[in-house]
C-alpha cells in the first residue's frame, strides 16, 4: 500500500515538471476557458452576472394555470437580468424570430397543456390517473445562440421536472382522499383545485409544486454565471489529457527501462499497477481542483456547493481514469496512447458538452455521451452552479463511478493477456 | 569459498529462438565473476533471469538461498541490478531518484537519507545531487544508474555492460567503483563484450556465444586453452579476397589456424617472429598488399577467437 502511493506520488511530480503537460493540463483549459468567457460577454458585464438579457420569446396557447406559471417564472426579479422575455400568439411568428436570429429561443406552451398535467373528473371517476395524451413544451432553441438556448431550456426543464413531482404527489394524494372514502370521486377535481390554491397561498414557497430553483443554500439570489457551464467543460476535456498523459507514462516506463526496474526491486505488479493509477488518478485530480482554484479567484466563479463540487471531481477523475487506464490496456507503445488520447479528448469533449451544450445535441448523441465522464460531470457542474447540493448530484456521481469500476475491470483483463513485460 | 549464485541448466526460449542454452555455473562469494560475450550472445537475457525479471523456460538458479524461479521476492531483496540502459527519472534530481528508488526497496526516514547521502558520495555527484537528471553527462547518469543498484546494500550486484556509450574517464571511473564494492565484499556479476574489462575486473570469466557458456574460469585457466601461442593480424585491403590467402597460410607448417574477420586474417602461431617472412611472402605471390600486421599475445579475445573462429567484436 505504501509503494503504491510511494509510484502515485512520484508520478504526479513527474507530471507536473513537465511543461508541455502542464500547458494541456493547465495553460490550454484556463485560457480557453478566458477566450470562451470573453466571447460570451462574461467579462464585458457585472462580473456575477455573466450573460445578461437572453431573449426570449413566449407562446402561451394554454392560457390556464401552469401555462400561465411557466410565462410568470421568466417575470420574475430572479431572471429579471438573465432573461428579456417577449409573448406572442403566434407560434409560428416564434419560431421565425428564432430562425432570424432575433431571439435565443421561443418556448411554445401548446393548448390544453394544463389539461394534460391535471386529470379531469372523469379520470378519477375512472380510477385512471394516467395521463390520456401527452401535450409538451416546445423549446425552439436558436443553434447559433447554444449557451444562451441551454439556459433557457434548462429553466424550462426545472419547471418541468417541478411540474411532475406536483402532478405525481397531487394525484397519489387524490387518489389516497378517493380510497380512503374522504372523498367521491366525483369530487376529485374540486379537492384537487382546491389544493392547489391552498399550496399557491402558502408562505412557504418551497411547498409549491412549481417553482425555479433560483436559491442557493444560503438564501441568496442564485444567477447562472455562463463560466459555471464553461470551466467545466473545458476542465473535463483536458483531464481526459491527462488520463491519457498518465496512461502514456506506464508504456513509457517500459521503453525507458524504469518498468522492468521496478520488476526487480521487492515490489509486486500489482502494487506497481495501482501506483500508475494512483499517479493518474492524483494528477487528475489535482489538475481539476488547480483549475477551479484559479477560476474562483481569477474569474470570481462559484462553482456552488464546496463538498459537492469536491465529490463530483474525485468521481469525474475515477470515470476519466478508468477510460485512460483502458486506453493504456490497448493501445501498444506511448505514442498510440498519446494519439488516441488526443482523439477521444476531442470526441468526449464535443460529444460531452464542453463546446457545445447537449441539449442543442440530436437525441442519439446525447444517448451516446452517457459513456463519456465529461457529460454526467458537466451536468453535475451544471446543477452545482444552478445552486444544487451534494444531494442532487446522485445520478452523475452513480455514473462516474460505475463507469470508472466497469473500465478498471476491463484494463486489468486486457492488461493480464498482453503482461506489462514479457516474462 | 562457499558459492553464492548457483546456475542450474538455466535456458531461456523465445518461440523457437532459444537465446540461453542450459548454461551452468556457480559465482563464489566475494568474487567479481565477467560474462564476456559479443553483443546477442545471451548475457543480458542470463541477467534477466537471474534477476527474476523473466522467467525461464528450464532450469532454475539460487541466490543466496533462493530460487529465482520459486521465491523471486525473496531474490529480488539480495540483489541490486545496474540495467544496461539507464532507467532513471529523468525530471527527478539524482537524489529524488536515489530516494525513491530506495523507497521500492523498503528504505525509509533517516536510515533512507543516509544511505542516499553516502551512495551520492560514493558515485561522485553530491554537488550535483540536487539537479534534475536530465541536465547530467552520460557518464554522470551511468553514475546514478549505478548508485540506485547499491541503495539496499545488496549480497550480490548484478551488472549489464555499464559502461557502453561513455567516454573513457566516467568508464575509468566505473571500473575503479567496481573495484571498490568489491573490496568492500560485494559479490559482482558483470557482464560485457569488452576483453579489456573483463581481464582487468574478473577473478573469473565465462565466455557465452549463441546462448551457449562456452568456457569458464581464471583468466590464466582460459589463455592455457590457447596454448603457448601468439596471434598475427593482417589488415588487408577490401578489395582483395581474404578467404583465400588465409588458406595459402594454412599451408605453413608453423601455422595452427588462420581465420578472416572482415578485411583482417588472424594466424594463430607459436613462434610470430617464425612465419612472419612466410605469410608476407604468401600474401607478395598473389599480389595481396598487407597494409599493417599486429603481434598479440595470448588473451581472451585469443581464447575466444580460439573457442568460435570469430572475434569477439563479430
Amino acid at each position: 500500500m505504501l509503494k503504491t502511493f510511494l509510484i502515485g506520488i512520484k508520478d504526479l511530480r513527474l507530471a507536473f515538471r513537465d511543461r508541455a503537460a502542464l500547458t494541456f493540463m493547465l495553460a490550454a483549459p484556463f485560457v480557453l476557458t478566458l477566450g470562451l468567457g470573453l466571447v460570451t460577454g462574461r467579462f464585458s458585464g457585472n462580473a456575477n452576472t455573466g450573460i445578461t438579457n437572453i431573449p426570449v420569446i413566449i407562446v402561451n396557447l394554454d392560457d390556464e394555470q401552469l401555462g400561465d406559471a411557466l410565462a410568470n417564472v421568466f417575470t420574475t426579479e430572479e431572471l429579471a437580468e438573465l432573461v428579456e422575455p417577449t409573448f406572442s400568439e403566434d407560434a409560428e411568428a416564434a419560431r421565425l424570430l428564432v430562425d432570424e436570429d432575433q431571439t435565443a429561443a421561443a418556448i411554445i406552451i401548446p393548448a390544453g397543456f394544463t389539461q394534460s398535467v391535471i386529470p379531469s373528473q372523469d379520470s378519477f371517476a375512472a380510477g385512471n390517473v394516467e395521463l390520456q395524451q401527452n401535450i409538451q413544451i416546445e423549446v425552439y432553441a436558436n443553434p447559433s445562440r447554444p449557451t444562451s438556448a441551454g439556459i433557457i431550456k434548462s429553466i424550462v426543464d426545472e419547471f418541468m421536472s417541478r411540474v411532475e413531482e406536483g402532478r405525481v404527489s397531487g394525484q397519489t394524494s387524490i387518489l389516497q382522499m378517493i380510497l380512503t372514502g374522504r372523498i367521491t370521486p366525483q369530487q376529485a377535481e374540486q379537492a384537487g383545485l382546491e389544493m392547489g390554491e391552498r399550496l399557491q397561498n402558502s408562505p412557504d414557497t418551497d411547498a409549491l409544486a412549481i417553482t425555479l430553483n433560483s436559491t442557493t443554500a444560503d438564501g441568496e439570489a442564485a444567477q447562472f454565471d455562463i463560466l459555471a457551464y464553461l470551466a467545466p467543460g473545458m476542465a473535463l476535456m483536458f483531464l481526459m489529457y491527462t488520463v491519457s498523459y498518465g496512461g502514456r507514462s506506464i508504456l513509457a516506463e517500459k521503453t525507458q527501462g524504469t518498468l522492468p526496474r521496478l520488476l526487480v526491486t521487492p515490489t509486486n505488479s500489482t502494487q506497481i499497477l495501482g501506483g500508475k493509477v494512483f499517479g493518474i488518478f492524483l494528477t487528475g485530480a489535482a489538475q481539476m481542483l488547480i483549475l477551479i482554484g484559479a477560476t474562483t479567484l481569477f474569474f470570481q466563479l462559484k462553482w456552488g456547493d464546496g463538498i459537492g463540487v469536491v465529490v463530483l471531481v474525485l468521481a469525474a477523475v475515477f470515470g476519466a481514469t478508468g477510460w485512460g487506464m483502458l486506453i493504456t490496456a490497448l493501445a501498444r507503445t506511448p505514442a498510440q496512447v498519446g494519439s488516441i488520447g488526443t482523439a477521444i479528448m476531442l470526441i468526449f469533449g464535443i460529444m460531452g458538452g464542453s463546446f457545445i451544450s447537449l441539449d442543442q445535441l440530436p437525441p442519439f448523441v446525447q444517448t451516446i455521451a452517457k459513456i463519456t465522464p465529461n457529460a454526467w460531470a458537466l451536468d453535475g457542474f451544471t446543477t452545482l452552479g444552478l445552486g444544487g447540493t451534494l444531494t442532487d448530484l446522485s445520478a452523475p456521481i452513480t455514473a462516474l463511478l460505475s463507469m470508472g469500476m466497469i473500465l478498471f475491470l476491463a484494463s486489468v483483463l486486457l492488461f493480464g493477456k498482453k503482461n506489462l513485460v514479457q516474462k | 569459498m562457499t558459492s553464492i549464485l548457483q546456475v542450474q541448466n538455466l535456458s531461456k526460449n523465445y518461440g523457437e529462438f532459444t537465446a540461453v542454452k542450459g548454461i551452468t555455473f556457480d559465482i563464489k562469494q566475494g568474487e567479481i565473476f565477467s560474462l564476456l560475450g559479443p553483443n546477442g550472445a545471451g548475457k543480458t537475457t542470463t541477467i534477466s533471469m537471474l534477476s527474476t525479471l523473466y522467467a525461464p523456460t528450464s532450469g532454475d538458479a539460487i541466490v543466496d538461498g533462493h530460487s529465482v524461479t520459486k521465491d523471486p521476492m525473496g531474490v529480488r531483496n539480495v540483489i541490486g541490478v545496474v540495467p544496461q540502459d539507464l532507467a532513471l527519472y529523468e525530471d527527478l534530481t539524482a537524489r529524488e531518484n536515489l530516494i525513491f528508488w530506495g523507497q521500492m526497496y523498503g528504505l525509509s526516514g533517516q536510515p533512507l537519507k543516509n544511505r542516499v547521502d553516502e551512495v551520492l558520495g560514493q558515485i561522485g555527484l553530491m554537488d550535483k545531487a540536487k539537479d534534475r537528471v536530465k541536465t547530467y553527462s552520460g557518464g554522470m547518469k551511468r553514475r546514478v544508474n549505478i548508485g540506485v543498484g547499491l541503495l539496499h546494500k545488496p549480497k550480490v550486484l548484478f551488472m549489464d555492460e555499464p559502461t557502453v556509450g561513455i567516454d573513457p574517464q566516467s568508464r575509468r571511473a566505473i571500473l575503479d567503483t567496481v573495484k571498490d564494492l568489491n573490496k568492500q565484499g560485494m559479490t559482482v556479476l558483470y557482464t560485457t563484450h569488452y576483453m579489456e574489462e573483463a581481464e582487468e575486473l574478473s577473478n573469473r570469466v565465462g565466455i557465452i556465444d549463441h546462448g551457449d557458456l562456452i568456457a569458464i574460469g581464471t583468466q590464466k585457466e582460459l589463455t592455457q586453452q590457447v596454448g603457448e601461442t601468439e596471434t598475427l593480424i593482417l589488415h588487408i585491403s577490401e578489395n582483395d579476397d581474404p578467404a583465400a590467402l588465409a588458406t595459402a597460410f594454412k599451408g605453413i607448417k608453423e601455422v595452427l589456424e588462420a581465420n578472416v574477420i572482415n578485411h583482417e586474417i588472424s594466424v594463430i602461431t607459436p613462434s610470430a617472429k617464425d612465419v612472419l617472412a612466410s605469410v608476407v611472402s604468401k600474401a607478395n605471390e598473389r599480389g595481396i598488399k598487407i597494409h599493417s600486421i599486429d603481434i598479440r599475445e595470448p588473451n581472451l579475445e585469443a581464447v575466444f577467437l580460439h573457442l568460435t573462429g570469430r572475434a569477439l567484436r563479430d
